[in-house]
């Protein structure tokens, strides 16, 4: 075991991550630790932009942000952090230019704007452009540019460190945050790093579906480990799925599209998201595209031989437009499905995306352990957390606003927290959990495969927890999810060895998927209304008098089949009084 | 190095049901692991495969139902995280980015595709190489906007053509295809590399950066754009299909014209 010691320690070099290690790393000592290599995290994969109402090509103003953002959230969102998140949106942009981001142009040389789902001028007259965008790889270049300024400030990375626990200290005020275990990937070593204060920015968790826009490595960790503490999770039960995934395959094509023109259609060409959504048609939030799509597919108005998917229209856009705006998703569609945009519709399908959910945590990034009680020391930025934003539906380019303005907002705040304190203790045999965790699985205790496991588990997600569900799909998805929990205790690692051992990684992955699905499910049938991303047949209504609140899950006791607690937190709420969501 | 080949079937339980249109290829993959190997093999797998499956998915197949110690790097998997370049038959590719349907033999023959590491970087493990050297020659060109004096209040203003000088080499997703194809690299460990030259063109060439001469002085070093023989290897094997030789030429030229 090594041992290590740091003011601040940031678990995650996606963009939260990133973000928070370019404010905390030019304040105080500061180690980034990662299981990937930077620049290999997912948020290089957002494709359409991030919006901030820089008003440069319309008239525009962070209020109507605001309200497109409550509003689209289904208003479960806390109106007075979406009210920081919009505000604060202009100077995150500006900072990213700053920092040297190659921002699309307006011909006057400004930072072009463009329109995206559920973004609208004066709440909801019609869509706005207020998406500042990169082509479609707004996302890469976001995550290259924060890693360039990594590379600018000297930042620490311990790259393939796979983050599997942290340290919490009792006092008498209750648990403080004193560190992080990591499983170095290399060697197969556990090092122990004490800090006075934890950021986790570690992503997602979409590979609990079978059909994810997510990479493989979005496995939860960083939710799952918080939860495993004790720690509570929020709003687990609000999954995104992204409308337009290739057919097929899930892979993410940008809401940029319609952004730019491009429309979806039917089997029979109708533009069928008129009926759905009068106003805004195609640029309707996710959710609602998302419903409407598996509609239109459920009723046998699908396109293809098993009338399977619908059809994203780009072809009137033109040749130039798809090559300089949109050139990424141009290419997926002719690698992966042998189409060309520019000549034929594309097959689409919603595809399991973002969790609104995650770590519960106030506008300063601080980990929430009840409705009242931070846990000193410990932060959550980005997916993994849930400040709460996005309530029961993100926007589009709101998880790119997310990290850069809440990433930011954790760094800033974990480093001046350990700027005015000294270390406290570790707790007895810090690493003793991970050391158990590791040599569990690597001892002979059983004969099921990594790969069944979570094949099946995400068959079942998909089948009974996806776009639209009713208490008896979920009660399936909830009997398959623990009897995978079962099976799981048998799970055979085949690699013994201690160099780079990722199929090892794999196993424990799939216990934090194993652990997150559960979660999602018990959410999910425990909230008997619809609402945002959460859609439940057999109660169709948004019921804002049972419901207008916030899940809090909380795992009881010890091991992978313990029971799940669930509480509840209010909303917060500041001008914004829930109305129908029409648009 | 010996051509042990050994023909694997499952060892671990049931296999997965085979989807209607596969066929079985051979997945020959140089295999090796310092701690158990004197030096790398070749190993051989059948594996089912729909056209359309990504080479990736074939890497999959071995590792999670034939042989769990097969390793490699992989995220996104589909051609944006840059992990998983490795020589597929010969030639750098991202496995993500290569379908079964590209490498098929003719009717009648049977497929066989050959996976190695990418070249010029140690070995650490199968698939898996060392980006350290990689990536130190990356942060060696200072990849980072550089500018001296106040900064704006709002952004800094750059034309559409401004903007649009510089867009091919934003795309660099770093994941050496084209550094580790450069038999310059091969052979002198030291030369900066294609993907280097290429982040430091992103900045050369971005109208708000003032830090080129810096970067050209870095690039003029023994070990810099003048080992390239311009063999456009590196252009060939990007994924992002980035005009890497043409990027080269343009810092060379920045060189000789500079004041």
């Amino acid at each position: 075991m090594q041992f290590h010691k740091y003011d601040v320690v940031i678990v995650g070099a996606g963009g939260a991550g990133m973000r928070a290690a370019i404010e905390a790393g030019q304040r105080t000592r500061t180690a980034v630790l990662t299981k990937l290599y930077p620049t290999r995290s997912h948020t290089g994969a957002a494709q359409g932009g991030m919006c901030a109402a820089l008003a440069n090509v319309e008239e525009d103003n962070w209020e109507w942000h605001t309200f497109d953002t409550i509003k689209g959230g289904d208003y479960l969102v806390d109106q007075d952090a979406a009210e920081i998140m919009a505000k604060e949106a202009i100077d995150a942009v500006l900072d990213l230019e700053k920092m040297g981001l190659p921002f699309n142009r307006t011909p006057d040389g400004k930072i072009d704007q463009r329109r995206f789902g559920g973004h609208t001028r004066n709440h909801g007259e019609a869509a706005v452009r207020r998406a500042c965008y990169a082509a479609d790889r707004t996302g890469h270049m976001i995550l290259q540019t924060l890693y360039q300024n990594c590379v600018k400030h000297g930042i620490e990375f311990f790259n393939e460190f796979y983050v599997l626990d942290i340290c919490l200290t009792e006092t008498e005020n209750g648990p403080v945050c004193t560190g992080a275990v990591a499983y170095e990937l290399a060697t197969g070593e556990i090092h122990v790093f004490q800090a006075k204060a934890v950021v986790f920015a570690t992503g997602g968790f979409g590979k609990v579906f079978k059909t994810t826009s997510n990479a493989h490595t979005l496995t939860g960790d960083g939710m799952g480990i918080v939860f495993r503490k004790g720690l509570p999770l929020e709003d687990m039960e609000f999954y995104q799925f992204h409308p337009t995934g290739l057919a097929g395959l899930g892979i993410l094509l940008t809401e940029g599209a319609r952004g730019e023109g491009a429309i979806l259609r039917n089997a029979s060409g109708e533009r069928f998201m008129e009926r759905y959504a009068p106003t805004i048609k195609d640029l309707a939030p996710r959710d609602i595209v998302a419903r409407s799509m598996a509609l239109e597919v459920l009723e046998g108005r699908g396109a293809g031989p098993n009338k399977d998917y619908v059809l994203l229209d780009c072809t009137h856009l033109g040749a130039e437009v798809l090559e300089t705006k949109l050139p990424d998703i141009t290419e997926f569609a002719r690698t992966y499905l042998a189409v060309d945009p520019v000549k034929e519709p594309v097959p689409v399908y919603p595809t399991a995306h973002y969790a609104m959910g995650g770590i519960p945590t106030n506008v300063h990034g601080e980990v929430l352990r009840d409705n009242d009680h931070v846990v000193p020391g410990l932060y959550a930025a980005g997916e993994c957390a849930c400040v709460s934003v996005h309530g029961a539906n993100r926007l589009g380019t709101n998880s790119l606003l997310d990290i850069n303005v809440f990433g930011r907002r954790a760094g800033i705040a974990a480093a001046e927290y350990a700027a005015g304190r000294s270390f406290v203790d570790l707790p007895d045999a810090p690493a003793a959990v991970v050391e158990e965790q590791v040599s569990h699985l690597l001892s002979d205790h059983g004969r099921e495969r990594v790969a069944d496991i979570r094949t099946e588990l995400q068959a079942t997600m998909d089948a009974n927890a996806s776009v639209y569900r009713t208490e008896e799909t979920l009660k399936q998805a909830l009997h398959d999810v623990q009897a995978l929990k079962d099976r799981y205790e048998h799970v055979a690692v085949q690699d013994k060895g201690k160099r780079f051992n990722t199929d090892l990684l794999e196993a424990v992955e799939l216990g934090f998927l194993l652990e997150l699905a559960e979660v999602l499910v018990v959410g999910a049938l425990e909230r008997k209304e619809s609402r945002g991303g959460h859609a439940r047949e057999d109660y169709p209504n948004r019921d804002d008098t049972n419901y207008m609140r916030h899940s809090m899950f909380y795992k009881q006791g010890e091991g992978l089949k313990s029971d799940i607690r669930l509480d509840y937190k209010p909303v917060t709420f500041t001008r914004y009084k829930p109305m129908e969501r029409k648009y | 190095m010996t051509a042990a080949t050994a023909e694997q079937t499952g060892t671990r339980g049931t296999m997965p049901p085979v989807p209607e249109g596969a066929v079985t290829v051979t997945v020959k993959v140089l295999r090796y692991n310092p701690e158990t190997d004197s030096e790398p093999n070749w190993q051989s797998f059948g594996v089912p495969a729909l056209p359309t499956d990504r080479v990736l998915n074939l890497l999959h197949y071995i590792k999670w139902y034939i042989d769990g110690t097969m390793t490699f790097r992989r995220s996104c998997a589909h051609g944006i995280c840059g992990s998983d370049a490795m020589q597929i038959n010969g030639v750098n590719r991202l496995a993500c980015k290569v379908l079964v349907k590209d490498l098929m033999a003719r009717k009648g023959k049977q497929t066989t595709i050959t996976i190695a590491p990418i070249k010029g970087l140690p070995v650490h493990k199968d698939l898996l190489v060392d980006m350290e050297p990689f990536m130190e020659a990356f942060r060696a060109v200072k990849p980072f906007l550089i500018t001296y004096g106040n900064e704006p209040t709002r952004e800094r203003i750059q034309s559409v053509a401004d903007r649009e000088r510089f867009d091919d080499t934003t795309k660099c997703i770093l994941c050496a295809c084209c550094t580790t194809s450069c038999p310059v690299f091969w052979t002198e460990g030291s030369y900066f590399g294609p993907a280097a030259i290429v982040n430091a063109h992103r900045f050369i060439f971005d109208s708000r950066d003032e830090g080129a001469q810096e970067r050209l002085d870095i690039l003029n070093d023994a070990e810099g754009v003048w080992r390239c023989r311009t063999t456009f290897n590196c252009t060939d094997a990007c994924p992002r299909g980035i005009q890497v030789t043409k990027a080269i030429q343009e810092v060379k030229r920045a060189l000789l014209f500079r004041r």
